[in-house]
């Protein structure tokens, strides 16, 4: 899988970093740096857990084959 | 966006004869006004606000324009002139989005903040219980606002400022939010009884916050725990707060920085969005929930699973509650806090075909837009069910389900919301049973001010629960 970030929509709340950590990171302008852009399936779990509360719905997956 | 060579200017809505324009009928009905322009213009019309005209936009596609555009276009710093005698000179309404993310970090809004926020909140609501009888009445305006101010004094500010507080900073906070009315769109100190209470208001809080000041001030200086350095504070180092903060703060003669009159205006900025909004959303949350039986049922079977054996609200229990959260968001859509958003055009603008012109004022609204029958099947009912799977209706929708705005100036306080909300009924409809105390029809918005409030009377009994065992109402109480 792959993350993907709309910066216009991230205002930093920080949920994904907490979810998923080493994955997220807030930046110092405080928006989210996408750490490791291509998690293993081993994270899934939080990477969804972190597009799921992601308050601004800034943060999507999307599946590779 | 393409140029287009015939942009036409919107059409302007029937009424607003006399020399304000429409502003009377946006002091007496203004969802009517603004539902007015929809049915009669379409997604972009015009009404006149005294000598300036507002080019209100609704639907999808207009709201997607208003929400993207950027400061340099669409300006918020000059739309709500209603608001600069209540921070003050200085304090601007609203900053930045590079700004906003900023605050978001400094003011502790921030995720990792708030499953401390969370058990905060539910300890104010459990003081404010902790005076009721076994039954009785509450008015819902005076008992929300007067907990809103607790919780958001001490989640933005600190609990030891919060502890310094008392319904006397509440009554001079409402004052302040009924001092919005929309004259001042002609002028901001217009001789009115209302104006007159939101500047003496602000007089009284002044002197609230110098008495707080002085007595911290007098207390570091007297019982030697000040700090070595003379910054001015006796608080222990996990009680200090915002104000010990910028207490501490001189300038370079020595001199504080901060005097007052400016922590005041910071404060009252700072707790200004979060305060009437949530206290709004709560009352209406709670009435909905009484006009209907069954989703109330629902809710509270929930509740009583998730709370099972004294279970804690930790943050995370917060996030997991699909009915609650729906009725929430579903309160939201039918009385949305702001009714009313405003810009001002800095350059001339086209959208979907229309001109706007440099200075006209631009608005979105979501009274308006929250209720569109193509987007919000049955948009007029309370209908919880249609956010959860596979509706999504609040996903499905990002420009026209806009409680909290959307885009970039969407509200950077709505996580923080709809936790407080979560954390406030957990304690309330755990331990507590509620019902009308007037017809059902009888609850309304008060929308003589921009700053809209539950229009008194409005009032709901209170009975406590016997069943349920004393302990384990208390979400976050211990950790």
């Amino acid at each position: 899988m792959r993350v993907l970030v709309d910066l216009e929509l991230c205002q930093g709340h920080g949920v994904c970093e907490s979810e998923a950590p080493g994955v997220f990171e807030l930046a110092k302008n405080h928006k989210v740096t996408i750490l490791e852009g291509s998690p293993g399936e081993n994270r899934r779990a939080e990477v969804e857990a972190a597009v799921r509360f992601c308050p601004t719905t800034a943060l999507r997956i999307v599946e590779e084959d | 966006m393409t140029i287009a060579t015939d942009r036409r200017e919107p059409s302007r809505v029937s009424g607003g004869e006399g020399d304000t324009g429409h502003l009377e009928e946006l002091r007496r009905d203004p969802i009517a006004l603004m539902n007015r322009v929809r049915s009669e213009c379409g997604d972009i019309g015009i009404f006149e606000l005294a000598d300036r005209d507002v080019v209100l936009m609704t639907g999808a596609s207009a709201n997607e324009f208003f929400f993207r555009a950027p400061e340099e276009q669409l300006d918020q710093a000059e739309a709500y002139p209603f608001m600069t005698p209540i921070f003050g000179e200085g304090v601007v309404f609203d900053a930045s989005p590079e700004r906003r993310r900023e605050m978001l970090h400094n003011q502790a809004l921030r995720d990792k903040f708030m499953r401390g926020h969370a058990a905060t909140i539910a300890d104010e609501v459990e003081q404010m219980v902790a005076g009721w009888d076994d039954e009785g009445e509450i008015d819902l305006l005076d008992w929300l606002a007067e907990l809103t101010i607790y919780t958001s004094s001490a989640c933005l500010v600190g609990k030891r400022f919060r502890r310094e507080l008392d319904k006397r900073f509440a009554q001079l906070y409402h004052d302040l939010e009924q001092g919005t009315d929309a004259i001042a769109y002609v002028d901001p100190y217009a001789p009115i009884e209302s104006f007159r209470r939101r500047d003496a208001a602000r007089v009284g809080l002044v002197e609230l916050v110098q008495g707080i000041m002085e007595r911290r001030a007098a207390s570091a200086g007297s019982d030697g725990s000040g700090t070595a350095d003379g910054s001015g504070s006796s608080a222990a180092e996990d009680d200090r707060d915002l104000l010990d903060v910028l207490m501490s703060i001189t300038n370079e003669d020595g001199t504080p920085r901060f005097l007052a009159n400016e922590v005041t205006g910071m404060f009252i900025s700072m707790m200004f969005a979060g305060h009437h909004t949530t206290s709004g959303t709560a009352a209406w949350t709670l009435i909905e929930l009484l006009r209907h039986p069954g989703i109330m049922a629902s809710v509270i079977d929930e509740l009583d699973e998730l709370y099972a054996e004294g279970a804690e609200v930790s943050y995370q229990a917060l996030r997991e509650m699909p009915h609650m959260e729906s009725a929430i968001k579903e309160a939201l859509r039918l009385h949305p806090p702001l009714i009313l958003l405003l810009r001002v055009a800095k350059e001339d603008l086209e959208c979907d075909g229309y001109a706007i012109k440099a200075g006209q004022m631009v608005g979105a609204s979501p009274s308006v837009s929250n209720r569109i029958p193509e987007d919000f099947p049955d948009a007029d009912s309370f209908v919880p069910d249609r956010y959860l799977d596979p509706r999504f209706e609040d996903r499905a929708n990002p420009w026209t389900w806009i409680p909290f705005g959307a885009g970039r100036h969407r509200c950077v306080g709505a996580a923080f919301a709809m936790m407080q909300l979560k954390a406030i009924f957990s304690v309330l409809l755990l331990d507590w049973e509620f019902e009308l105390a007037q017809a059902p029809d009888t609850y309304r918005n008060d929308h003589s001010k921009m700053v809209v409030q539950m229009q008194q009377p409005c009032v709901v009994r209170y009975r406590r629960k016997s069943a349920r065992p004393a302990t384990g109402s208390s979400p976050g109480a211990a950790s």
